[in-house]
């Protein structure tokens, strides 16, 4: 499964400033601890802003900070702002739902939606800096040639 | 206990497994979080898991100034699916008031300390996936997705 960019770049952002809960940080900042747009990324902390996930300290040292609980606040919180995740719910005139081979199919896709939902409904951003800590992709050979290759890239 | 699992005892909760005169509050405090009375239904686990007391099947209580505040249940099982020997949680329960100061995540931790000293390297568990609040608890432990994907039919 893949996220679309601006939910990948809202996630790095809370996460960020989840973990730096007494500072403010800018959009510069943490575009260029992910190797990311700072353009496309302050278009998504602006998004976030309205959705009153985070909230900008104007001034000398201004940037962003946090306004949720991490605790409470999940990912599914966060993807919504951009995307929708679950089961869509094909429309009644959708022609896919006309044949039997189209609801077979949008049954297992309702199915595998479900799963994505409730994955993301049940992580907290607190529950994903614990992640993070634990590192338990350490040693996964997939995560480190990675992680390698985007080391070398900077 | 009988064997040498050490169970923590952080501040003042303290965690051990439960006995007998636990049942009435185990019962109470199941009603008060399910709206269900279940006297029969406690009756049976309690013999099955806390009465008899053996290295594979757990189940603890976290009392508080005397009185129960949470419950978690467990047991090993051997090699289902052709698995390895492992850790299955039934159920947690803490008092809605006393939650989030965690006393569920000691039961957890203290459950996982017996069934580490019961020799399993796997803890498991399963419940609704509309079940967001204990799904999210036991996310937050570092519970992950694991191998088994649970399937069911209708039987017509």
């Amino acid at each position: 499964m893949k996220l679309q960019k601006a939910s990948s770049f809202a996630l790095y952002a809370v996460l960020e400033l989840a973990e730096n809960p007494t500072s403010q940080l800018s959009g510069t900042e943490i575009a260029d601890k992910y190797g990311i747009s700072a353009h496309h990324l302050a278009k998504v902390l602006r998004d976030l802003g309205r959705a009153g996930i985070v909230e900008a300290a104007r001034g000398v040292g201004g940037g962003y900070r946090l306004a949720v609980n991490a605790k409470r606040l999940t990912l599914l919180d966060v993807i919504q702002v951009f995307e929708p995740i679950g089961p869509q719910g094909a429309a009644e005139e959708d022609p896919e739902l006309a044949t039997d081979a189209g609801c077979a199919l949008r049954m297992v896709l309702d199915e595998l939606d479900d799963h994505a939902l409730a994955t993301f409904r049940s992580i907290t951003i607190s529950t994903m800096l614990k992640l993070m800590t634990r590192r338990p992709w350490a040693g996964s050979s997939r995560f480190t040639k990675a992680i390698r290759k985007a080391a070398a890239r900077r | 206990m009988t064997n040498a699992i050490t169970f923590r005892k952080p501040r003042e909760i303290h965690i051990r497994p439960a006995v007998n005169s636990d049942l009435l509050g185990l019962i109470a405090l199941d009603e008060e979080i399910t709206g269900l009375a279940k006297r029969k239904y406690w009756k049976e686990t309690f013999a099955r898991y806390g009465a008899r007391r053996r290295l594979s099947r757990f189940f603890l209580v976290a009392e508080y100034r005397g009185r129960i505040e949470g419950f978690i249940i467990g047991e090993v099982r051997a090699w289902e699916f052709g698995e390895p020997p492992c850790g299955w949680i039934f159920t947690v329960q803490v008092r809605p008031k006393t939650r989030l100061k965690g006393i569920g995540t000691q039961l957890f931790e203290t459950l996982c300390d017996a069934f580490r000293h019961a020799g399993v390297q796997k803890v498991r568990t399963m419940m609704a996936r509309d079940n967001q609040l204990v799904l999210s608890f036991f996310r937050s432990q570092g519970m992950m997705a694991g191998p088994f994907i649970e399937l069911e039919a209708a039987l017509d």
